[in-house]
């Protein structure tokens, strides 16, 4: 396996550790900076970004264990791989660097197949969770992003109570067609991103994108107080962001946009799916198909928002405009009520 | 090679490993470096600080594994994992100076080559 080359910090109190560490450290084809104690290599961190720490134990100052403690209590750092490189004595100090969160031990002097074996895998692990926490933070806020990570955010499916919101540009196939491909890739960019806005700044993630429209996920994974609160608010706060964009479009003799919303509430069953190496945040169950409906129906009924009984009923100030009573939805054998806000 | 305070299998493998330039540069860093560790091993031992005395002897025990210096390796650990001595015994200290000393010549030795 050839990696990408890393940047190592070194750390170690002694000047023959540091310089023979570093010096196989780049002849693996790495970079490295060294630390003489754990403050130093505290204060370097907190500088400049690194990919992999080889850290010993015994240093004047701040020592190993407590190196490994701050790393660990540490949201921005807690993922940096450390590799322990110590001639401590004793196993049980080497299982207290394994408990505090080190990746690996390798015993002084290290070995120089081993180094090499327990560097390479230890910048996959950087690299793989470098890009788990992009693949999060392209779906949520920085916030529900960190919140997740946290909490040790599971890849396994669980049932949970949430907001389901479908969103979609009312007939742009038929708008698309008077416009040039970069425009209508720009116009799109110009929605996705009111979208997200709209979504995000009320605590939710959009987990899916769907040509011109999206699926957007409320109290998972993150919980809410009021989902259906929050995903209500975002559909207003979706409409009003596509009166602004009418308003400049208008401005500039092109045509208005129009969305339909479709939301609605109860159990879904909401995880990581998809490959290893292409996977999404998503949820699954008849709360999705119903918001979806709901979003398909708002195109008969003229709405801008249709919501399910369910939403509707943990509504703050529930002002319907309109209530359909026993309205039939396809793929649903029993009538709802729903309503328009 | 039990006469020799070096094991040379170890010393060459380092060589080797890291070539020579680097191997004999970082014999000059260990031999500047060593005269203070043992001061410090001294200074400990005439405070019976354990700490200190022990951490001394761990950097010795952790640089002389690497360049193979085997006896010097094998009495840093004891000293390392043995009692503190009484404050002002530096006996073990002196013993250790003694062991760094012959190593040191060998490995001047060896990096002339």
């Amino acid at each position: 396996m050839t990696d990408a080359p890393g940047h190592l910090l070194i750390v170690d109190d002694n000047k023959v550790n540091r310089l023979l560490l570093s010096r196989s450290v780049e002849l693996l084809g790495h970079q490295a900076s060294v630390a003489e104690n754990g403050r130093v290599a505290m204060e370097m961190l907190s500088n400049q970004p690194f990919d992999l720490i080889l850290l010993d134990i015994e240093m004047p100052e701040m020592d190993g264990f407590q190196v490994l403690e701050a790393i660990k209590s540490d949201t921005d750092l807690r993922d940096l791989p450390v590799i322990v490189t110590s001639s401590v004595e004793g196993l049980d100090n080497v299982v207290r660097c394994i408990e505090l969160g080190a990746e690996d031990y390798l015993p002084k002097p290290v070995n120089k197949t081993l180094l090499s074996a327990r560097v390479s895998s230890g910048l996959e692990k950087k690299r793989l969770r470098d890009e788990q926490k992009r693949l999060l933070e392209r779906f949520a806020t920085t916030e529900v992003a960190q919140d997740l990570q946290e909490s040790g955010f599971s890849i396994g499916g669980k049932r949970a109570n949430a907001s389901v919101l479908f969103c979609d540009i009312r007939g742009f196939t038929t708008l698309s067609e008077n416009l040039a491909p970069e425009e209508t890739i720009d116009l799109l960019n110009s929605f996705y991103t009111l979208m997200f806005e709209a979504v995000t700044s009320n605590g939710g993630i959009v987990s899916l994108m769907l040509g011109d429209g999206l699926m957007a996920l409320f109290g998972v994974p993150q919980s809410l107080s009021n989902s259906a609160q929050s995903a209500v608010a975002a559909g207003h706060e979706m409409h009003s962001m596509i009166e602004m964009l009418n308003l400049e479009r208008r401005a500039e003799g092109k045509g208005s946009l129009k969305i339909g919303i479709g939301i609605a509430t109860g159990e879904v069953v909401a995880g990581y799916a998809g490959t290893d190496n292409r996977a999404t945040y998503t949820c699954i169950g008849s709360t999705v198909n119903l918001a979806a409906r709901l979003e398909a129906e708002t195109q008969k009924t003229g709405s801008r928002i249709l919501v399910d009984q369910e939403t509707f009923d943990l509504l703050e100030e529930a002002n319907a405009l309109e209530t359909f009573g026993g309205k039939k939805i396809k793929g649903f054998s029993d009538p709802f009520d729903i309503h328009a806000l | 090679m039990t006469d020799s305070p070096i094991d040379h299998a170890i010393f060459m493998e380092l060589k080797d490993a890291t070539g020579a330039d680097f191997a004999a540069e970082l014999v000059n860093t260990f031999l500047d470096e060593a005269p203070s560790m043992i001061s410090e091993l001294k200074a400990a031992a005439g405070k019976a600080d354990a700490d200190r005395y022990r951490r001394a002897a761990h950097s010795i025990k952790s640089n002389a594994n690497t360049f193979g210096a085997t006896a010097l390796a094998e009495l840093a650990r004891k000293v390392e994992l043995g009692e503190t001595p009484e404050a002002g015994d530096i006996k073990d200290a002196i013993a250790m100076e003694a062991a760094l000393n012959s190593a040191a010549t060998a490995l001047r030795s060896l990096i002339d080559d």
